[in-house]
């Protein structure tokens, strides 16, 4: 349990028995008036932020939250199934995922977030490593990188990569924005 | 940034002694600081750090003295955030017989003289908005800024909880920032320490002076009467006791000496690291703080 004279930037916290994570915090006080604490929460499901007002003796409870560092191991129609070390098993629903689902690899090492047990978000390594399925022929001797044409990795996510990037090519790809990075090789 | 602070200091000294004032110094330990609501000291041993002077300087002027100023650290409990601080710098004056009205006066001359003395100008860029220290400072009575911003009035029907809510959400954020700004009248409920307005006892003459939208200064004509003055500290005592803060004793020797005759005064608290956090254009007291408590 929090009371208000706790809340700071990066507390998580639980409304409603939803978890949220203080994005933005102020103390404010009228002079001669109450403490108030402003602060501005985001959904840690959803990403939907709110703003609240809290006066000191507002509290707020606890999430109960687990990080657990697993390995991608398989992908069965919409679920997404890892095992950490003890090879306990632990499997993630497409919509958790979102567009990260697209970067997984195999025996890749990622960090799951669960509250009252079940998992709410998946967290990849910085970049990962795919190998380009479908795209138009490179240009060859054209290293520009500004200029950009889709390609399609496995799994069939489409990126946008630099002319020189042919078909087999394994990229870099940034999973915090989904976008190419480098190319690791040529095929 | 300490040159700039010891430049403010001076300027203030210089407009004081200028004056006519005493600079004095009261106890920072002391047995029983001022029963306010929303105010608490920290524990000091057996006694209490202040959480401001008044008390003692009111002493001085029922002791005789008509015109002192003090410049000194203060503490409040639990007070942590972009303006504020747990131990802070405060700069109070008091003066007697004299209003509200003449306290304002004379800080209008202050806030000029000091932002001549360290800028050489009285005007601000501050936060991407030009402020026009003179000649102009706009008056709202707290009713007015309520009507406006918040939609109601507090003080046809006053509602405590709602009253600090609505303050800074949406008054402060929206006072004008082109000059200073002073809202004053407040509801009497939130002024422990004020006079009642002759002409309308439903509110006080206090006010507080806002610059950039940041509160710097709040004012009052004295409250001189002991019996209405030891009322409102039983009452104030009462409503702590309820909300389980701690209770400080009544300060006896303010009293007697309200008893023994405050003349007609009139004082005001100036927070002193806001004054340079605004002329240093800063945003936070981070920035003018050279010990920042983590």
């Amino acid at each position: 349990m929090y009371s208000a004279s706790d809340l700071r930037k990066g507390l998580r916290v639980e409304i409603d028995g939803v978890p949220f994570v203080i994005t933005d915090f102020n103390f404010v006080k009228p002079g001669k008036g109450a403490s108030i604490y402003n602060c501005r929460l985001k959904n840690m499901i959803t990403g939907a932020t709110l703003t609240r007002s809290y006066r000191s003796n507002d509290t707020l409870n606890e999430p109960k939250l687990e990080e657990r560092t697993m390995r991608y191991s398989y992908k069965d129609g919409d679920e997404y199934v890892f095992l950490d070390k003890n090879f306990e098993q632990l499997t993630v629903r497409a919509e958790v995922l979102g567009d990260s689902r697209f970067f997984l690899v195999e025996e890749i090492e990622v960090d799951i977030l669960i509250h009252n047990d079940a998992p709410i978000g998946v967290e990849l390594p910085t970049f990962v490593e795919k190998t380009i399925v479908e795209t138009e022929p490179g240009a060859r001797g054209n290293t520009a990188t500004n200029v950009l044409k889709p390609a399609k990795i496995e799994g069939g996510y489409e990126i946008q990569v630099p002319l020189f990037i042919n078909q087999g090519d394994v990229i870099r790809i940034d999973t915090r924005t989904g976008g190419y990075s480098d190319r690791v090789r040529t095929a | 940034m300490l040159a700039l602070r010891s430049r403010i200091l001076r300027a203030i000294r210089q407009f004081f002694d200028a004056r006519g004032f005493l600079e004095v110094e009261t106890p920072v330990r002391i047995a029983a600081p001022a029963l306010e609501l929303h105010i608490d000291a920290m524990p000091s041993g057996d006694a209490w750090l202040r959480t401001s002077p008044e008390l003692h300087m009111k002493r001085l002027l029922a002791a005789g003295c008509e015109r002192v100023y003090q410049l000194g650290p203060c503490f409040r409990q639990g007070e942590r955030g972009q303006k504020h601080h747990p131990e802070f710098t405060l700069l109070e004056w008091y003066r007697t017989s004299a209003d509200y009205r003449d306290i304002l006066a004379e800080t209008k001359a202050l806030i000029a003289a000091v932002a001549k003395a360290v800028l050489g100008r009285t005007w601000l860029d501050y936060r991407r908005t030009h402020i026009e220290l003179m000649p102009v400072w706009e008056l709202l009575t707290v009713a007015e800024a309520f009507r406006t911003f918040a939609g109601w009035n507090p003080v046809e029907y006053f509602d405590a909880d709602r009253f600090d809510l609505d303050m800074v959400n949406k008054v402060e954020p929206n006072l004008p920032t082109a000059c200073p700004v002073v809202l004053m009248d407040y509801p009497a409920a939130v002024a422990a320490l004020a006079r009642r307005k002759p002409e309308d006892p439903r509110v006080a003459e206090r006010w507080e002076l806002y610059i950039g939208g940041i509160e710097i200064a709040n004012a009052f004509s004295e409250l001189t009467d002991p019996a209405e003055q030891r009322k409102r500290f039983e009452a104030c005592a009462a409503e702590r006791r309820v909300l389980g803060k701690p209770v400080y004793p009544l300060d006896e020797d303010f009293l007697a000496a309200l008893e023994s005759g405050l003349p007609p005064a009139s004082g005001i608290a100036l927070g002193v690291d806001r004054l340079v956090m605004l002329l240093a254009g800063a945003v936070s007291l981070d920035d003018v703080l050279p010990f920042r408590e983590p």
